[in-house]
């Protein structure tokens, strides 16, 4: 049954919470950052949700709260849906961690899934998604289309996860076009549709052809379309909101994950582990790719068939790093602690990265 | 389309709900209410805009809708300020934490919607003509809405009668009560026309500047628009300026960052506030400038003696 907890009922429910743990049913608490309604990062979550819902039918219940801040909110909502009985609860986005990391000290039975976090407990899961192999992906379709040879690219917050996401942009770039150009902004927040907006033309403004976006609104596809470039859509599929602009969106598909990780709890088998999983388990997808010629649309997909089945990484060198050292020989791969602590761009990327 | 004309453009877009939400502020204020509020019936005029013309398809219901939702709100505030004479601090800053929580509930089925927006004007000659076309005849219909408001504003409170009695209820509302104004009924109308203002500024916010509805999309803005007349120390054109002035740093720190320059970014997105800080201590300095122009009875309540 799905239930939606508005904040204001939350001193009510914790009270009349008290001893209501259902012994048959498997509660499944979900903490959103944003709203479902972003069409985006949350979104997304909200259809492992569904999933869920749809594999177990009656043998789960889910609870989620949409909207929680990242910080001292956080506790708080997570602490409520462990008091109402929540016996697993997925805590969805990164400035979670340590909230997570609290509460479930306090609740040892409880399993806790961290989404995109690297601290982990006897019963605190991390999990993420391999985002940046989409990301070599538009990075070589922005190459091929940019008539300008430059794209643009608003990010959140300088963190690995988006810096790698940027460095992949840009290898799959250069992989095309060696003298291609992105233009960063960062816009300090993950959720910000105006500053986005006003970013997305700025941006534009100097020169930038395609738009893409670590930020979870819907904002800078709009402004591209109405600009007439074209851009990419982010964790789900915005074509609806560009559909003569959207040339293809990394989705986050977690469904499969919850599903299976919602099934280990109710067997019995769950353990705390760390999943990072990309193209290969289906958790990061490419949506349809419109609004491109043919052959770059066989380009597109040879590149996501050979990360899917493994035969090539992105970060595959050689590389060099923006002041010139070398990251990776040639050939060689980059170590997977090397990407999950990503703090250097790649050469070639014209902006510093704020410290 | 030009770098320069690229920015000049933003910059429009970004000072134009400032502007609209300052100057409805400023008239408040000048009959001498101090109407906190203006953020939250910014955000109920930026969803019930968003609603009316996604139910509708017209921009322009929404506009009304806006409009009219803003005045709601001030009326509200006006029959808590004026008729039961509550502390205006206190009932503005309620105001502002009704709306953000109204907004919500009101636009729950709204969210992550696509938009209805509305349409530029566009002159066919004259939008042609590089640079100075799209930056002057190229704009949406409600930044010239904006313009025409601070000159009407400017000339109605310095060259009309009704700008006389609206100054004096300000200024000393005994006096005014005296020579036989209403006091409480011109204030009532101000406070009306602030709200109209607050909810216009929305209207254009998920209408124009981004179509579609966001929780808590205002971010801030209504709090700026605040500082703002403040700022502009009650002249409506200063009021202009440091619209203009806020949304020029503020378009300029993303463009600084897309030029790759380096600066940090945090320090850029706090550069706006910084300036706005600043100047507010420049001008509170000069005790001539504030004193000529600041109605004395500012969030006094007014009760008329029998």
């Amino acid at each position: 049954m799905k239930r939606m907890i508005g904040a204001v009922l939350a001193i009510a429910m914790t009270v009349a919470a008290g001893g209501a743990i259902a012994a048959d049913k498997l509660k499944v608490g979900f903490i959103y950052v944003g709203p479902i309604g972003d069409h985006g990062w949350t979104y997304q979550h909200h259809q492992g949700l569904l999933a869920v819902e749809e594999a177990y039918g009656d043998k789960v219940e889910t609870v989620y709260v949409e909207k929680v801040a990242e910080g001292p909110d956080a506790e708080r909502a997570i602490t409520r849906l462990a008091r109402q009985g929540a016996g697993m609860i997925f805590t969805t986005s990164f400035g979670f961690m340590e909230q997570t990391l609290k509460v479930a000290e306090k609740f040892p039975d409880v399993k806790f899934e961290h989404a995109t976090g690297y601290k982990r407990a006897d019963n605190v899961s991390t999990y993420s998604g391999r985002f940046y192999e989409g990301r070599y992906v538009i990075g070589q379709i922005a190459a091929k289309m940019s008539k300008s040879g430059v794209a643009g690219y608003i990010a959140s917050f300088p963190i690995p996860e988006v810096v790698r996401g940027i460095n992949s942009f840009m290898l799959g770039a250069q992989s095309i076009n060696p003298d291609f150009k992105v233009k960063v902004v960062w816009v300090n927040s993950w959720f910000d549709p105006g500053k986005e907006a006003d970013a997305a033309k700025v941006l534009i403004g100097q020169g930038a052809d395609i738009m893409t976006q670590h930020t979870d609104s819907t904002a800078p596809l709009q402004i591209a379309a109405e600009q007439g470039i074209m851009g990419f859509g982010q964790a789900s599929d915005m074509l609806k909101f560009a559909p003569k602009n959207q040339m293809t969106s990394i989705v986050d598909d977690w469904a499969p994950y919850y599903v299976r990780r919602v099934g280990e709890v109710l067997d019995g088998s769950w353990k705390s582990e760390d999943t990072w999983g990309g193209m290969d388990v289906g958790m990061v997808n490419m949506s349809a790719y419109t609004n491109l010629p043919d052959d770059v649309v066989a380009m597109a997909k040879k590149t996501q068939a050979s990360i899917t089945d493994g035969s090539f990484h992105p970060f595959t060198g050689p590389i060099f790093k923006q002041d010139g050292s070398q990251a990776a020989g040639a050939g060689e791969v980059l170590d997977e602690g090397t990407l999950l602590g990503m703090n250097w761009y790649v050469k070639g990327i014209d902006d510093k990265l704020p410290q | 389309m030009g770098a320069m004309e690229a920015v000049v453009l933003t910059i429009i877009t970004a000072s134009t709900p400032l502007l609209i939400a300052a100057i409805g502020e400023l008239v408040v204020e000048r009959s001498g209410v101090l109407n906190l509020g203006v953020e939250g019936m910014m955000v109920v005029g930026a969803v019930c805009a968003f609603a009316a013309a996604y139910t509708t398809g017209s921009p322009w219901i929404g506009v009304l809708a806006g409009v009219l939702s803003g005045v709601g709100m001030s009326v509200l505030f006006g029959f808590l300020t004026q008729t039961l004479v509550t502390n205006q601090v206190a009932s503005g800053l309620s105001l502002t934490l009704l709306g953000l929580g109204l907004s919500g509930l009101i636009g729950e089925g709204f969210t992550g919607l696509p938009g209805v927006k509305m349409t530029a004007i566009e002159i066919p000659a004259l939008t042609e003509i590089p640079f100075i076309g799209p930056v002057l005849f190229g704009q949406d219909p409600l930044v010239y809405v904006s313009f025409m408001l601070v000159a009407a504003v400017a000339y109605v409170l310095t060259r009309t009668r009704i700008g006389l009695i609206i100054r004096a209820v300000g200024g000393n509302h005994h006096s005014a009560h005296a020579l036989g104004y209403n006091v409480i009924a011109v204030r009532y109308g101000c406070i009306m026309f602030g709200g109209a203002c607050a909810g216009l500024a929305g209207a254009y916010l998920s209408l124009s500047y981004t179509p579609q509805w966001i929780e808590n999309m205002t971010a801030g803005r209504g709090w700026i628009a605040l500082a703002l007349v403040v700022f502009a120390t009650w002249v409506p054109f200063r009021v202009l300026i440091g619209a203009y002035l806020f949304g020029t740093i503020w378009i300029m720190g993303l463009y600084v960052q897309g030029m790759g320059v380096g600066i940090p970014s945090q320090f850029l997105s706090a550069l706006p506030y910084l300036v706005t800080i600043a100047a507010l201590v420049v001008i509170s300095g000069n005790r001539l400038l504030t004193k000529v122009n600041t109605p004395a009875c500012i969030g006094q309540s007014f009760v008329p003696d029998r």
